[in-house]
């Protein structure tokens, strides 16, 4: 009897583990080994903040209790690959052991970016990506901190400011762009949370980037130089400005890559039986108009898992993402998106609607095309039903019929604010429309927030 | 901590201080008099005789107190015991009457004063901790530091916590003729409500309301601009002070009889016991109407509330259990063990306690209706083991002096006979649910490590699908703290309740269902 092939998984994040799960699900005699040198268990690395500021410990990151992977019978290997030797199809590990494989899955993630700064490897400067980034984090802050300097306006900047004001360290945030994730959010809402950010203390540089990190006696970081020549003391320094395929150990072998692992829609890589996914997988081509060859999004992660492992089962189909969505946190305002919002558009091409909220605190947009039809939405301080949203980005649906429905796609507890209400009136006195405002139940009347 | 805050803590720990020292005050003095007037006419003359070597002596401690008394009572039925004379041993226990009646102490001349140093200074001072917090800071999430706490994480002031809350228990159910000061102390206020003496019942019930509010203050602070948290505080604060605490006193000064119209069976396990149903029936219109309302509650409000609501119409919103654990049990239910072990744990559990009270309550109107024939014996033994086992043990010393070890839910979870029936009701007919939103999961863990009642929440919201659990009690704070907007409580069609959409929403190459 020949035996059942052995798939081995590099990286125990979410890519490899929805592969690996799904992997199971459909074939229940293929043997799956997972590889992280980072932790046993899989974690949810979003989580790690929280594990910072005491929200939750450490095993409560883990979505899966330790008797699972014994029972899917998905063995977990702890240990770092050196190198993979694609002619004898076999991992060698860095204690030297080695492992043979039969197909193998490349979910490596990421590492932060760091873009040759002077003293950027300095005790007390460090990125945020994995627990022993955490683990390093806690140590750098647990005493004598009087400043921290966040570099890089991002997702993960805004998470480590979050992080630092809880040990009541005052941040100095220093951005390149003109407005906080202005690459990505449009100006109003760009400054919707650059106004959170100030309102939480934290000194806010925009258009400020860092320049060199000077370090003191002892080899530790004592202040940066700002492009704007400013020096300002501190002794600690988070490198958020982005982050990179994590694929150091695979260059110059036999496989093919440049940012990422060079995939294609099958995510198969240019060596037979290797495939990438995650973030650490670069496409030939973007998967659609609004998305990059490099998806670094939990979902998209969740979703190349999933793809690949139907393509090892069953008859291979092409990755196809539909309708984007992402949602995020800036420190106490909640943010979604659904479909394709870009920072900027040009004037006369799009329908532009945005509404804010007197709080300046929660939003919304919406733009359509020239024959009204919905393209995509932001909202901050309140949620949306994904699954009204999708369809109606899917579908195409106009701006009135969203408006007409709003309050069926809002999805915030029982007794909120309902701010679809405004939006709906706001919508109908710029772009008329086919619809009545919703009106309150009696019940939000009676004892349900005010708008 | 603000000036406010440490002013505020320093007076809830005099107070506590006070409240502890209390019980130890006094002396206690026995004399003919007082035994005949705090025993049953039946044995007025045994107890006189029995306790004659008590005349006269004066006691300087509550110890010394009742070790004599135990001595001189437990040497009369021990003596019938060994002689098998069991209709001649004397069941009642009258050491808490006793005491009460033979304490001299500062506390019973000016009890208004201790009551303000004690549960004055511990309620103004939790109130001046609460009032102000999370002031300097825009609302939002407030879980800052709970797994760094000593308190809120199994820490030592844990530890010390539930030890107070045990000992507490302990002391209420089983030895409660050694608060008697404590009663003295709200005896005034028991006076002016129903009119009557104060027990170790009122005190209880007084500093459970107390609580509930100074810590209902608390969850409107942590949870500012959270509307559904807000209205549910308010609420079982006010049905703990209302039903709970006032509307029964008020109806004994009524001479009605004591009666809290939220309390339904099984969680009000003695509903069909014979002295309740004698009561009822005693008591004309009144009685009667409370009768058929308890009655109802159970056959159709809890039914149909359920199916439009979920259980947390009751558990969350209503029940005085419910209303402590989400005020003072809210640092703690973190707490909760989220392990598949401990939900299987869970069900047995739960669902024995159910059928307990079930077959005893069963037994209980079988030896009604039979005249008390020839279940008589069972039933009592029944009630005893019942009371003792479930009513005081689980429910309060585990129920609530486990807070700080396994959670604020741990008599709701495992032992509560109501939310079992609650939750059979919510499994299987009822419009509740707590709505996932597609695909924004990021399986952070939030929403399970903050539900009290340890379900893994988190294991649905990944999948994509609804959470459809018994024990959900709707507290609704998984939809708070989740970052990502993706958990709605919401009641709606039967419909896909249990819904099957792709766990992933948005993957046009493939559709995976859970």
């Amino acid at each position: 009897m020949p035996q059942s092939p052995h798939v081995v998984i590099i990286g125990n994040g979410i890519s490899g583990v929805t592969c690996a799960r799904n992997l199971r699900k459909m074939d229940s005699s293929v043997r799956i080994t997972v590889i992280s040198g980072e932790s046993k268990y899989f974690f949810s690395r979003t989580a790690l903040m929280y594990v910072f500021m005491g929200h939750m410990k450490f095993e409560h990151t883990q979505p899966y209790e330790n008797h699972f992977w014994d029972k899917s019978r998905i063995e977990l290997k702890e240990a770092w690959v050196e190198t993979v030797d694609f002619a004898k199809k076999s991992l060698v590990f860095k204690s030297g052991e080695t492992l043979p494989y039969d197909t193998l899955v490349i979910a490596t993630g990421s590492k932060p970016n760091k873009f040759g700064w002077p003293g950027q490897e300095l005790k007390g400067v460090q990125g945020l990506y994995s627990k022993q980034d955490l683990e390093l984090m806690e140590e750098n802050t647990q005493s004598g901190i009087q400043r921290a300097v966040i570099v890089g306006g991002g997702l993960i900047g805004i998470e480590m400011a979050e992080m630092l004001a809880y040990k009541k360290i005052p941040v100095t945030f220093l951005v390149r762009e003109s407005g906080f994730w202005n690459n990505i959010l449009p100006k109003e809402e760009s400054e919707l949370v650059g106004r959170h950010i100030l309102e939480h203390h934290v000194d806010l540089r925009l258009e400020c980037e860092l320049k060199e990190i000077l370090s003191d006696a002892s080899g530790r970081v004592s202040a940066v130089i700002t492009s704007k020549g400013e020096k300002i003391d501190c002794q600690f320094v988070g490198l958020t400005a982005g982050v990179t395929p994590n694929i150091e150990f695979l260059k110059n072998t036999d496989l093919e890559v440049d940012r990422g692992v060079k995939v294609d829609e099958y995510f198969r890589t240019n060596v037979p039986d290797v495939y990438a996914i995650g973030d650490c997988a670069e496409f030939d081509k973007a998967p659609a108009p609004d998305r990059r060859p490099i998806e670094q999004v939990w979902y998209t992660g969740r979703m190349h898992g999933e793809t690949l492992a139907h393509n090892l089962c069953h008859e291979p189909v092409p990755y196809r993402p539909g309708v984007w969505f992402n949602s995020a946190k800036f420190l106490d305002i909640e943010y979604q998106t659904y479909g394709t919002v870009p920072a900027t558009w040009e004037e006369g091409q799009l329908k532009n609607f945005y509404w804010e909220h007197s709080s300046g605190k929660v939003s919304f947009r919406m733009l359509m095309d020239l024959e009204g039809k919905v393209l995509g939405v932001n909202n901050f301080g309140f949620r949306l039903r994904h699954e009204v949203m999708d369809r109606a980005i899917r579908e195409k649906w106009s701006g009135g019929k969203v408006m007409a429905r709003l309050k069926h796609a809002n999805f915030d507890p029982e007794f909120f604010a309902p701010y679809y209400i405004s939006i709906q009136e706001a919508f109908k006195a710029e772009f008329g429309g086919n619809f009545h405002p919703s009106k309150k139940t009696f019940i939000q009347k009676l004892f349900g927030a005010k708008v | 901590m603000t000036w406010i805050e440490k002013i505020g803590l320093g007076l809830f720990l005099v107070g506590l201080t006070t409240f502890l020292v209390i019980p130890f005050l006094g002396t206690y003095s026995l004399s003919e008099e007082q035994v005949k007037a705090n025993t049953k006419a039946i044995h007025q003359d045994k107890m006189a005789e029995i306790l004659a070597p008590m005349y006269g002596q004066e006691y300087s401690s509550n110890f010394s107190f009742l070790s004599a008394f135990g001595e001189n009572f437990n040497a009369y039925n021990d003596d019938l015991k060994s002689q098998q004379l069991w209709d001649e041993v004397i069941w009642d226990d009258y050491s808490f009457a006793l005491a009460k009646a033979g304490l001299k102490s500062p506390v019973r001349d000016s009890p208004w004063l201790f009551f303000a140093l004690a549960i004055g200074l511990a309620v103004l001072g939790g109130f001046l901790y609460n009032f102000r917090q999370h002031a300097d800071e825009p609302e939002g999430i407030k879980n800052n530091g709970i797994f760094h706490s000593k308190l809120k994480n199994r820490g030592w002031i844990g530890m010390i916590t539930g030890f107070f809350l045990i000992l507490f228990y302990v002391v209420l159910y089983w030895f409660p003729a050694y608060l008697v000061n404590l009663v003295w102390m709200v005896n005034p206020i028991s006076e002016m409500i129903s009119g009557n003496p104060a027990s170790q019942w009122f005190l209880y019930g007084l500093i459970y309301t107390l609580a509930i509010i100074v810590m209902g203050i608390r969850m409107f602070r942590k949870y500012r601009g959270n509307k559904y948290q807000q209205l549910r505080t308010a609420s079982v604060m006010f049905f703990q002070t209302a039903f709970a605490f006032l509307i029964p006193e008020v109806l004994v000064l009524l001479n009605q009889p004591y009666y809290d119209f939220k309390n339904i069976w099984p969680l009000d396990y003695d509903f069909f016991y014979d002295y309740q149903i004698a009561t009822f029936l005693s008591s004309g219109g009144v009685g009667m109407f409370m009768l058929i309302w308890g009655i109802l509650l159970i056959i159709i409000g809890v039914p149909v509330f359920t199916y439009f609501f979920g259980k947390r119409w009751y558990c969350s919103w209503v029940c005085g259990c419910g209303g402590l654990a989400e005020t003072v049990g809210d640092p703690f239910r973190q707490l909760s063990d989220k392990s598949v072990k401990a939900w299987k744990y869970e069900r047995w559990i739960v669902h024995s306690v159910l059928v307990l009270a079930v077959v005893m309550t069963g037994v209980t109107i079988a030896n009604y209706f039979s005249g008390f024939s020839f279940l008589g014996n069972v039933t009592n033994q029944l009630h005893s083991f019942y009371g003792f086992a479930i009513g005081s043990a689980f429910a309060g010393v585990v129920g609530t002096g486990f807070y700080p070890f396994m959670g604020n839910r741990v008599w709701c979870r495992f032992g509560c006979p109501l939310a079992a029936y609650l939750g059979i009701v919510q499994r299987f007919k009822s419009r509740f649910r707590i709505t996932t939103n597609g695909g924004q999961c990021i399986s952070c863990g939030n929403c399970s490590t903050y539900c009290e009642m340890g379900i893994d929440v988190r294991w649905y919201a990944q999948r994509g699908q609804n959470i459809v659990r018994s024990s959900c009690v709707g507290c609704g704070v998984c939809s708070a703290v989740c970052p990502r907007g993706v958990l709605k409580l919401e009641n709606g069609p039967e419909e896909n309740r249990i819904n099957d959409l792709p766990i992933i929403i948005g993957n046009d190459s493939i559709k995976i269902h859970a």
